[in-house]
C-alpha cells in the first residue's frame, strides 16, 4: 500500500494523503465501493446492524458511569440510574431495548443471508466472520443480562454456566472456574461487568471491522445472486454497481429513520415489551434462596434453549445447543447449489428454508415457556427441522431443479 | 405480502405467549397514573398502612411530593412518619433479621412490585385475605395462598371468609376452588369504598414503581412526531439521489 500515488489532493487533506491513506480510504470504502444497484428492503439490516452497535457502546459508556457492578449495590444502581441520573433511564431504556434490536435485525439479516445465498463462493469467510460475530453477541448479551442482578439475571445465569458441568470430566471444574465462586456471586458481577464492557465489545468490533473488510474485498451479493464485477465499463466500473456514497448513505439514512420509528416507539411507550426485553421476575433483587417457579431465558435465546431442553439427556442437549451454533459454519460447504439467489432456486429448497423458518419461530415461542409432554414433543420435531435444513442440505440442494440465473441483476 | 407475514407472526408471538396459567382470576386494577388526588389517597395509605413493615427504597418523599401535585412541606408534616428528611428514600425502621423471624421471611421492598408483579395482581391480592384460623396470623390469601403477610387492612376490609366450590379433577381428588368471599365482620369502608382504596393504593404502587412513565409518555410523542417528519425528507432526499439511477 506505500507505493500508493498520491491521490493528488491539496491543502490540509493534501498534507494529510502524504501521511495517512485518508482520502484513498474513503474512495476505497465509500465512494468508490461499487454496491449492486439491486437492493431490496432485506439489505437495511447490515446497517442498522452497525447503528445499533454504536447505540449500545455510547449508552453503554454512560450507563457504566453510575453502574455499580457488585451484588449487594448493583440492582439499586439501576434503579438509581431509572431515577436519579438525569436522563437516566432514557439511556438505560435504549441500551436495553437496543439489546433485543441487536437480535432483531441481525436474525433477519442473517435470514437474508440464508435466501440470496450471501455464504456461498467467494464469501465464505464474511459469512464466517458474522457467525463469529453472532456468537460473539450472545455472549455479550448473556453477561449483559446478569448486570441488573435481578431474580431472572441471577438465575439465567445459575442455569446457564451449570450447564457447562455436564462436559465429561472437566465440567464441575470449569463451571466453577467461569463464576469464581460455587453460585453465582459477586465474583461473577464482577468478571461478567469486565468482559461485557470490556472483553467482548473489542472482540465483537474487531469481528465487525473484519467482516467488513471481507465483505469489500469481495464485493456484495444482491438479490440476484450474480457477480456485478463480470460487466465492467471502459473505466473499469462495474455497469450494474453504484458507488456506496452517496447512494447507499442517503437509501441507508432513510432506514435508519423507519428503523428509529420502531425502537422509539418501544423505549417511550413499550420499554418491557410485554415482558419480553425487561422480563418482570427481574424487577426483584437477585435472591439466592428462592428459585423462581418459572426460569426462562430473555426471547433472543429462546430458540437455542428450548432444543437444550428437547433432548432428555443433559449433556447430549448441550452438544445439541452448541450444534446448533457450530453447524452454521460449515453452511458455505454444505450448500452444493449451482445459483445463489432463493429467485432461481427449486422448490426443495423453498420448501427447506420455511420449514427452517417455522421451526425457528416455534422454538423461540416454545423455549419461553414451561415445559409439558407435548410442547416438549413439538420442540423435538422442530429441533430435527432444524438440523435438517443444515444436514441434509448437500442432498437436497444437489437434486433441485433450479432456474436459469440472468447475466445482469434485474431491477424495477 | 411476504414482509406483512412476517410482521404479523412477530407481531402475535407475545400474544400467544401470554396465555394464563391457572390460578386465582385476577380483577382490573383500572388505574389511571394522571389522577393526582388518588394517587394522593394512595400515599397516605401506603405510608399509614404499608411503611410499617415495607419500604420503597429507590423512592424519593421529594420527587414523590412534587409528581402527585404536593408540596414538600405537606409531604413532611403529614406522610413523613419515620423521622426521614424529605430528601430521603421511603425506608423503614424494621430489621430485617427481626423481621425474618416474625413473618418467615423479610417484608420485600415494594418500590418495584408493580412491575414485578403487575398491578392486577396486587389490586386483586389486597383484596382476597380471608379468615383461616390454621394460618398463624389467622388470614390466608386467594391469590397467595398460605402468604406471610398478615392483612394489614383488615381494620378498612373487615374479615371475609371465603366460599369455595369443591369438585373433583381429572384423577379422582377432591379440590378447592374458591368462588367469592362473605363479609363476616364489617370494616370501617363499605365493600364499593374498599376497592376504591386499594385502585388508589395500586395507583400510588404503579407510580413508584417507573416515576418517569407519564413524562416518557409525553417526550415520546414529540420525538414520534419528528422523526415522522425526518423520515419523510430522508425519503425524498433518497429519491432525489436515485433519480438517475436505472
Amino acid at each position: 500500500m506505500a507505493n500508493r500515488p498520491h491521490p493528488g489532493t491539496t491543502g490540509i487533506v493534501g498534507w494529510i494523503d502524504a501521511r495517512f491513506p485518508l482520502t484513498a480510504t474513503i474512495r476505497e470504502h465509500l465512494t468508490q465501493y461499487y454496491a449492486p444497484k439491486n437492493f431490496n428492503f432485506w439489505y437495511y439490516f447490515g446497517s442498522l446492524a452497525l447503528l445499533v452497535l454504536v447505540n449500545q457502546i455510547l449508552t453503554g459508556i454512560w450507563l457504566t458511569m453510575s453502574y455499580k457492578p457488585s451484588a449487594a449495590e448493583a440492582f439499586a444502581s439501576v434503579e438509581y440510574i431509572m431515577r436519579d441520573v438525569d436522563w437516566g433511564w432514557l439511556i438505560r431504556y435504549m441500551h436495553s431495548t437496543g439489546a433485543s434490536a441487536f437480535f432483531v435485525v441481525v436474525y433477519l439479516h442473517m435470514f437474508r443471508g440464508l435466501m440470496y445465498g450471501s455464504y456461498k463462493q467467494p464469501r465464505e469467510l464474511i459469512w464466517i466472520f458474522g457467525v463469529l460475530i453472532f456468537l460473539a453477541l450472545m455472549a455479550e448479551a448473556f453477561m449483559g443480562y446478569l448486570l441488573p442482578w435481578g431474580q431472572m439475571s441471577f438465575w439465567g445465569a445459575q442455569v446457564i454456566i451449570s450447564l457447562f458441568g455436564a462436559i465429561p470430566g472437566i465440567g464441575p471444574d470449569l463451571s466453577l472456574w467461569i463464576r469464581g465462586d460455587f453460585v453465582v456471586s459477586d465474583a461473577t458481577l464482577n468478571r461478567f461487568f469486565s468482559l461485557h464492557v470490556i472483553a467482548l465489545p473489542l472482540v465483537l468490533i474487531g469481528l465487525v471491522v473484519a467482516h467488513l473488510l471481507a465483505l469489500h474485498e469481495v464485493g456484495s451479493n444482491n438479490p440476484d445472486g450474480v457477480e456485478i464485477k463480470k460487466y465492467k465499463d471502459a473505466t473499469g466500473k462495474p455497469l450494474d454497481g453504484i458507488p456506496f456514497h452517496p447512494y447507499y448513505t442517503v437509501k441507508d439514512l432513510f432506514g435508519v429513520g423507519v428503523f428509529l420509528i420502531f425502537f422509539c416507539a418501544v423505549i417511550f411507550f413499550f420499554p418491557e415489551m410485554g415482558g419480553y426485553f425487561l422480563e418482570h421476575p427481574n424487577f426483584d433483587p437477585a435472591d439466592p434462596l428462592k428459585t423462581p417457579s418459572h426460569i426462562a431465558p430473555v426471547w433472543y435465546f429462546t430458540p437455542f434453549y428450548a432444543i437444550l431442553r428437547a433432548i432428555p439427556d443433559k449433556l447430549l442437549g448441550v452438544v445439541g445447543m452448541g450444534g446448533a451454533i457450530v453447524v452454521m459454519f460449515f453452511l458455505p460447504w454444505l450448500d452444493r447449489s449451482p445459483v445463489k439467489s432463493i429467485r432461481y432456486r427449486g422448490p426443495l429448497f423453498k420448501g427447506a428454508l420455511a420449514a427452517f423458518v417455522v421451526a425457528f419461530l416455534v422454538l423461540g415461542y416454545l423455549g419461553a415457556l414451561p415445559a409439558t409432554p407435548g410442547r416438549t414433543l413439538l420442540a423435538q420435531a422442530c429441533s430435527v427441522i432444524y438440523f435438517a435444513f443444515f444436514l441434509l442440505m448437500p442432498v437436497y440442494t444437489k437434486f433441485d431443479a433450479v432456474k436459469p440465473v440472468p447475466e445482469r441483476v434485474t431491477f424495477k | 405480502m411476504r414482509k406483512l407475514i412476517i410482521a404479523l407472526v412477530f407481531a402475535a408471538l407475545p400474544g400467544l405467549a401470554a396465555a394464563a396459567e391457572g390460578g386465582y382470576p385476577l380483577d382490573k386494577a383500572s388505574i389511571d397514573l394522571n389522577n393526582q388526588a388518588s394517587l394522593q389517597r394512595g400515599a397516605k395509605l401506603f405510608v399509614n398502612y404499608c411503611m410499617g413493615c415495607h419500604s420503597a427504597e429507590s423512592q424519593r418523599y421529594s420527587r414523590m411530593a412534587r409528581d402527585i401535585g404536593l408540596s414538600e412541606e405537606e409531604v413532611k408534616n403529614n406522610l413523613i412518619f419515620t423521622g426521614a428528611k424529605v430528601g430521603d428514600t421511603m425506608k423503614n425502621a424494621m430489621p430485617k433479621a427481626e423481621a425474618k423471624k416474625w413473618f418467615g421471611a423479610p417484608p420485600p421492598d415494594l418500590t418495584l412490585i408493580a412491575r414485578s408483579r403487575g398491578v392486577d395482581y396486587l389490586y386483586t391480592y389486597l383484596r382476597t385475605f380471608y379468615v383461616d384460623p390454621k394460618r398463624p396470623w389467622g388470614f390466608n390469601n386467594a391469590v397467595f395462598p398460605l402468604v406471610g403477610m398478615p392483612h394489614a387492612l383488615a381494620d378498612l376490609q373487615g374479615w371475609q371468609k371465603v366460599v369455595v366450590e369443591k369438585t373433583q379433577d381429572v384423577e379422582g381428588n377432591a379440590v378447592e376452588h374458591i368462588t367469592g368471599f362473605e363479609l363476616v365482620k364489617p370494616g370501617s369502608l363499605s365493600p364499593p369504598e374498599f376497592d376504591a382504596a386499594m385502585r388508589d393504593l395500586v395507583n400510588f404502587m404503579a407510580y413508584i414503581a417507573e416515576p418517569i412513565k407519564l413524562e416518557r409518555q409525553r417526550i415520546g410523542i414529540w420525538v414520534l412526531a419528528f422523526l415522522v417528519l425526518l423520515t419523510a425528507v430522508l425519503y425524498l432526499l433518497k429519491k432525489e439521489y436515485w433519480k438517475d439511477v436505472h
